[in-house]
């Protein structure tokens, strides 16, 4: 019983994180899903945001601003990756990654050369728009909740405009958008742009939730993203098709990845294993429809060769 | 209207696959032609409609639509140009979407499209409006994914979203080929109402001689990246299938004896 309570005790910081990954699930959701396309640049511009945010809060900036400002500086990491893609037509894979090593030295700049910039302490109480880990956790929830909301309504009006829906078809089938008469370069980039705008929001986020910005923050950032979104997606892909209910999907994902994670600390296993469980439940969910259609097939040429 | 001056292309240049697809190709249409396309596999049909659309730059010649010169618009601005049907299926539409929201991506096309609501509830009474019109009872289905209906029914509405601005040219590429025979006649009633409603200018690519003879105003016989047979008018009208199954075999004797002659 007493254990349970603490368990218990656990979920809200929990879903404090949950919230702010699934934030920058959202992100990922608009390259992974919308635009079809493997954005690695998440892992650097989850750190931007941190160090944007962090660094502007430092020199005593309005939060808000600072958050929005550490958007555009996500933006802008999102844009180089697809003008090295679309432009010098590198494989967007690759050009993500050299955007997020390229994004190591600009955060390092960014933090004045220190690998980790606090951001706790008395001063900063006033300050921030949300508190360090489970303080005044119930403010906090509501706060993210409100930025969630705000983001998923966004969100869903963007991508039912004229233009939205230009950059679903790019990553539905680009060579017919083009017959259409849709800039595709333009749409994947603007695709990129925005998503790893998000994916900064949620590390300016993040910054405040943890307290610092740390370089290392954004390492092993895409595996849990992509976790709540296909988490989320398994979840929701049952029981409809709704677009809004879709990117909402996404921040359960995010809650039920952190509610699983925190579950198994609590259970003893060392913190060293998290990232190799993170990974795994990645590549099991990834892996398992593609397997089993395999051995479905299998199944069915046996029966009618038998 | 549109005009194919002296344009090559040749795949793979300088490599072991190299393949010369077009080669010094010229080709003139008028306002409201409808040019039917035939010609043995590889001859270069489908590389003439991806030099006209852009899908890659040509490496010699000109392409001119209405007297402005395309040869270096991308792909993407020629659209406003060109409506296009795919042999697949599948190409045409963008499977994971619903229908309206397909119709809605074409009715953009050539438009600056904005960040307004894409489909409004008037929308949706003129994509139904339209879509009754085909009379394949897709009225009702517009929520539905592109990706759900059949292959006739979803050329038809790849047909009906490439006519949907007006474009000046309609090209169309073995649009039938994956069809069972009565949704194919079906399709092709609707492709020849289309152009005839519209007053567009076609071609049409198809290894049905029947069909070739009977649709459009003009026929044309590629071969090795030329057009090697051009009839109209009078001429076309009284083609049989004979003539034209004579035509292939006399290629196909040349062919042989053009491979003949490079191999000594
Ligand atoms: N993207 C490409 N890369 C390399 N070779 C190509 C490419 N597209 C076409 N070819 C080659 O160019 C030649 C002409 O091809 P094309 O597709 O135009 O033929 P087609 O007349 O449409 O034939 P089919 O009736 O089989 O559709 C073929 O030899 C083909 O292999
Ligand atoms: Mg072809």
């Amino acid at each position: 019983m007493e254990t349970l309570l603490t368990w218990i005790g656990t979920l809200p910081g929990a879903i404090g994180q949950g919230f702010v990954w699934g934030i920058m699930a959202l992100g990922l959701y608009i390259t992974f899903k919308i635009l079809d396309v493997a954005d690695l640049t998440v892992d650097g511009s989850i750190c931007t945001g941190a160090a944007v945010c962090t660094m502007l809060i430092l020199s005593g900036v309005n939060v808000i601003v600072a958050m929005i400002v550490a958007f555009f500086a996500g933006a802008l990491a999102g844009l180089v990756t697809g003008i090295l893609h679309t432009i010098m037509g590198i494989p967007a894979i690759l050009a993500g990654i050299l955007t997020q090593l390229m994004l190591w030295s600009v955060n390092l700049l960014i933090m004045s050369g220190k690998a980790n910039q606090p951001l706790v302490g008395f001063q900063f109480r006033d300050k921030v728009l949300i508190s360090t880990g489970t303080n005044n956790i119930v403010k906090t929830l509501i706060i993210l909740g409100i930025i969630i909301l705000m983001l998923i309504c966004a969100l869903y009006w963007f991508f039912g405009t004229q233009f939205g829906i230009s950059l679903r078809s790019t990553g539905n089938n680009r060579s017919m958008s083009r017959a259409q008469g849709i800039n595709t370069s333009f749409t994947t980039v603007f695709g990129l742009a925005l998503s790893n705008g998000i994916v900064a929001l949620a590390g300016s986020l993040l910054a405040q939730q943890q307290g610092a910005a740390d370089i290392n923050m954004g390492r092993g950032a895409i595996v849990i993203g992509l976790a709540a979104v296909i988490v989320g997606e398994a979840i929701i892909s049952k029981i409809s098709s709704n677009f809004f209910l879709k990117l909402f999907s996404v921040i359960v994902g995010a809650i039920i990845y952190w509610i699983v994670f925190q579950t198994v600390i609590f259970l003893g296993l060392p913190s060293e294993y998290l990232k190799m469980l993170s990974a795994l439940v990645v590549a099991i969910f990834l892996g398992v429809p593609y397997i089993k259609k395999q051995w479905f097939s299998k199944k069915a040429v046996l029966k009618k060769n038998a | 209207m549109l005009e194919i001056k002296n344009v090559s292309k040749t795949f793979n240049a300088g490599t072991i696959n190299e393949k010369k697809a077009l080669n010094q190709l010229n080709l003139k249409l008028e306002n409201e032609d409808f040019v039917t396309v035939i010609g043995g596999n590889g001859a270069g049909k489908s590389t003439m409609l991806n030099a006209i659309t852009g899908v890659f730059r040509i490496d010699s010649g000109e392409v001119t639509v209405d007297g402005q010169n395309i040869t270096n618009l991308p792909e993407y601005k020629r659209a406003k140009y060109i409506g296009r049907v795919f042999q697949d299926p599948m190409m045409g539409t963008a499977a994971d979407m619903w229908v309206e929201e397909n119709l809605s991506i074409a009715e953009s096309r050539g438009k600056h499209r904005t960040i307004k609501w894409a489909i409004t509830k008037k929308d949706r009474e003129r994509f139904r409006e339209l879509l009754t019109q085909l009379d394949l009872g897709l009225e009702n289905r517009l929520s539905t994914k592109m990706g759900l209906l059949s292959g006739g029914q979803r050329q038809a509405i790849t047909l009906l979203m490439a006519a949907m601005q007006k474009p000046k040219l309609l090209l169309l590429d073995e649009h039938t080929a994956a069809l069972d025979p009565a949704t194919a006649s079906k399709v092709l009633a609707l492709t020849d109402r289309i152009v005839a409603e519209n007053h567009l200018t076609a071609i049409m690519i198809t290894h049905n001689m029947k069909d070739a003879i009977q649709h459009g105003n003009r026929l044309i016989m590629m071969n090795q990246g030329k057009i090697i047979y051009d009839v109209s008018g009078e001429e076309k009208a009284k083609l049989t299938k004979a003539d034209l199954m004579a035509k292939f075999a006399e290629i196909a004797g040349e062919n042989q004896e053009s491979d003949r002659m490079l191999l000594n």
